[in-house]
């Protein structure tokens, strides 16, 4: 059962080290096991899983492999102990309470396997979902004089199977965005390109260390600590981008925080570059984009975010219909210009991978490496633009499910 | 609420008085000294990451050494840093004798914890503060418990292998070959009923009713999800001191938050909470 459970891990993506399994079955042999399944599935999940971003993933495998054992297993006698111990009602009216009075256990583990069946993420309040400081008969923090308690901390009445079938984890995965902070750290990472290039400098310390150590004077140089690392920053907003507009404005708000660039400069477009980038879209105030791709080096990195997606001639015509100034230049181009002057690039796409194979989405992929805006996508991209691990244009970026 | 478990030895960590620990993390943490590996702890700012370790080293009644890792920390520097600076200054001013290194090599947090005859609780504070390759250089240390001096050829093993505990803000992804060698446990952001618990230990008086108000007022402005930065633990024990002691009683919880900025630290997050036409809403008694 045990292997099992092994080769569950492996197929949900968590690639569990033989050290790993070898530190469980140690601790196994010491008689941690002795408790409960619920132990077991602490246990294993702090030695097996080293990424809060796959405690979901352990959840699930947990939950597979050992649905239908838990009777066998667990101290089922203190989960239906627990269940008649008063609680103190707050917030339940007097005809939900007398409907869930209703319910007997078994009715309600059967209503719980449903739920969570039906339920896709972390819920909290409300009266149905499994979640916290609700109503619900499920989860914990609530105020169900009947309910089935999940996850609350140190009850030690929590049935392990139903605590991983509860996927309180789901919203820490790497495939899925967070917030500001944890994009702000993924751009963080841009950060170590800093010391790869520029002039060297006198390393000071090192210098009176070796001089010391020779007894004769002897100069330490090294590359500076200084972040010389760039980043131009282009958005697109509005149309088919409106329903991400909470995530670019969530991104807009990371990279701006990120005060670790030398420089950092940030336009907005719609739909697709062309001769004019905008500060503001509404008042049309911007700059030529002939000016910014005019001041982009080698020093610089792009990153564009954007869906990539429109009409092909929006993207290759030129572009008199809409456009004044610089009207033979069709989009495309432009976005050829950008890329080939920077040193690196990378095009963030909200749009799931199933429309990448649209022609436009096509046509800007042979020009920009692109990667998914999420936690991993962005982690990825941060590698490209670190020259970490570098991808070709056209090439295609590995999908984040495989990790 | 969560009780700590009975103690069934002093090797047992359940918890301490004025650090509550989740059954979870107490398994965690115990784990992590029954196998002898490092416990790599990681979750919100604010969840008490760096605190435990001081819990675990009070209860299990063993002194702390801890490292705060700065972005310029090398990882030799835990072990001992050779201060040639102070010979070549023995050498041409002093009365020492600089043929003895020995008396130069001063021993970092690491290597005092390898060098203790007695146990200690070690803690290696925010790691990935440091340069992405810090985490492997104390790879082979933290496995073996041994480190040698280069410049004297002496080879310390620890007698007692210390508790190590180590924590991690996220800011970078830590290698492979270390994980591997860890216990994990991220903590999650205490739920009502444990925050609870938790303000409790730090203000035992408080008046219930102000309690819960304060609470759910606390997490409803935590599910903001515009705030750039959310309050933590902290802020909301200085913030019920702050209500506490100026007596602002509930009636004034129910239509605004008093002394906003004990909870929120960014300008542009009051001013969120400012434009927000009904600022009550989600607020339940």
């Amino acid at each position: 059962m045990f292997l099992a459970f092994f080769y569950a891990l492996r197929a949900h993506g968590i690639r569990v080290s033989t050290t790993e399994w070898l530190s469980l079955v140690q601790a196994l042999g010491r008689g941690f096991d002795r408790a409960s399944l619920s132990t077991f599935y602490t246990l294993s999940k702090s030695l097996l899983v080293k990424r809060e971003t796959q405690y979901d993933a352990f959840d699930r495998a947990f939950a597979v492999t050992f649905e239908g054992l838990e009777g066998t297993i667990d101290v089922t006698d203190e989960l239906l102990s627990w269940l008649d111990q008063p609680i103190p009602k707050q917030e339940l009216n007097d005809d939900e309470r007398a409907l869930l009075q209703a319910m007997d256990t078994e009715t309600l583990r059967d209503e719980l396997r449903k739920r969570l069946a039906e339920q896709k993420e972390r819920h909290d309040g409300g009266s149905h979902w499994v979640g916290t400081g609700g109503t619900s008969p499920f989860g914990h923090g609530g105020q169900n004089p009947q309910g089935i308690q999940i996850g609350a901390t140190g009850t030690g009445a929590r049935s392990a199977v139903a605590v991983a079938g509860e996927r309180r984890f789901a919203n820490l995965r790497a495939d899925r965005v967070l917030d500001v902070r944890q994009l702000g750290a993924a751009l963080r990472r841009l950060r170590r390109l800093a010391r790869d290039d520029g002039v060297p400098e006198l390393d000071v310390e090192a210098s009176i260390d070796q001089s010391a150590k020779q007894a004769e004077i002897e100069l330490v140089f090294r590359p500076p600590r200084k972040n010389r690392v760039k980043l131009l920053l282009l958005m697109d907003v509005g149309g088919s981008m409106d329903p991400y507009a909470d995530l670019c404005s969530r991104l807009f708000a990371a990279a701006h925080q990120s005060t670790h660039f030398a420089a950092f400069k940030t336009y907005f477009f719609h739909n697709c570059v062309y001769e004019k980038l905008y500060t503001d879209l509404e008042r049309g105030d911007g700059v030529w984009t002939r000016d910014v791709v005019g001041g982009l080096d080698q020093t610089w990195r792009v990153v564009v975010v954007g869906d990539a997606w429109m009409s092909p001639y929006e993207l290759l015509q030129d572009t008199s219909y809409f456009t004044f100034g610089d009207k033979k230049t069709p989009g495309i181009e432009w976005l050829r210009r950008i890329a080939g002057k920077a040193r690196a690039s990378a095009w963030l796409n909200p749009e799931g991978r199933r429309i990448w194979g649209a022609p436009t989405v096509k046509s800007i992929r042979q020009i920009f490496p692109m990667f998914e805006l999420t936690l991993d996508g962005l982690d990825r991209a941060v590698d490209h633009l670190r020259g970490a691990r570098p991808v070709e244009p056209g090439a295609d970026t590995p999908s984040s499910s495989g990790r | 609420m969560p009780a700590p478990r009975s103690s069934t030895s002093p090797a047992t960590f359940t918890g301490t008085a004025d650090y509550l620990a989740s059954a979870d993390l107490q398994d965690a943490v115990n784990v992590a000294v029954a196998l002898q590996k490092p416990l790599l702890l990681k979750g919100e700012p604010g969840t008490g990451k760096t605190r435990l370790a001081e819990a675990v080293a009070a209860q299990l009644g063993l002194p702390l050494l801890a490292w705060n890792i700065k972005s310029t920390s090398k990882a030799k520097d835990g072990l001992y840093v050779y201060d040639t600076v102070a010979r070549l200054n023995d050498a041409r001013f002093g009365d020492r004798d600089i043929r003895d290194i020995q008396q130069y090599i001063k021993y970092g947090p690491v290597g005092r914890a390898l060098l203790s005859k007695t146990r200690v609780v070690l803690l290696i504070d925010e790691i990935d503060k440091a340069d992405m390759e810090f985490p492997n250089d104390l790879l082979h240390e933290l496995d073996r418990m041994s480190f040698a001096v280069d410049e004297t050829g002496a080879v310390h093993t620890a007698e007692q292998r210390p508790v190590v505990i180590i924590t991690s803000n996220n800011e970078k992804e830590l290698p492979d070959a270390f994980l591997r060698r860890c216990v994990f446990h991220w903590i999650a952001f205490p739920d009502l009923e444990h925050m609870r618990a938790i303000v409790r230990v730090h203000h035992p008086d408080v008046e219930d009713k102000l309690l819960q108000t304060a609470l759910v007022r606390f997490f409803w402005l935590r599910k903001q999800a515009d705030l750039r930065k959310r309050p933590s633990t902290s802020e909301l024990i200085d913030w019920i001191a702050a209500l506490q002691q100026t007596g602002a009683g509930i009636e004034r919880l129910a239509t605004d938050i008093p002394f906003v900025g004990l909870l929120l630290k960014k300008e542009s997050d009051v001013q969120q909470l400012v434009n927000m036409k009904d600022t009550t809403r989600g607020l339940r008694m």
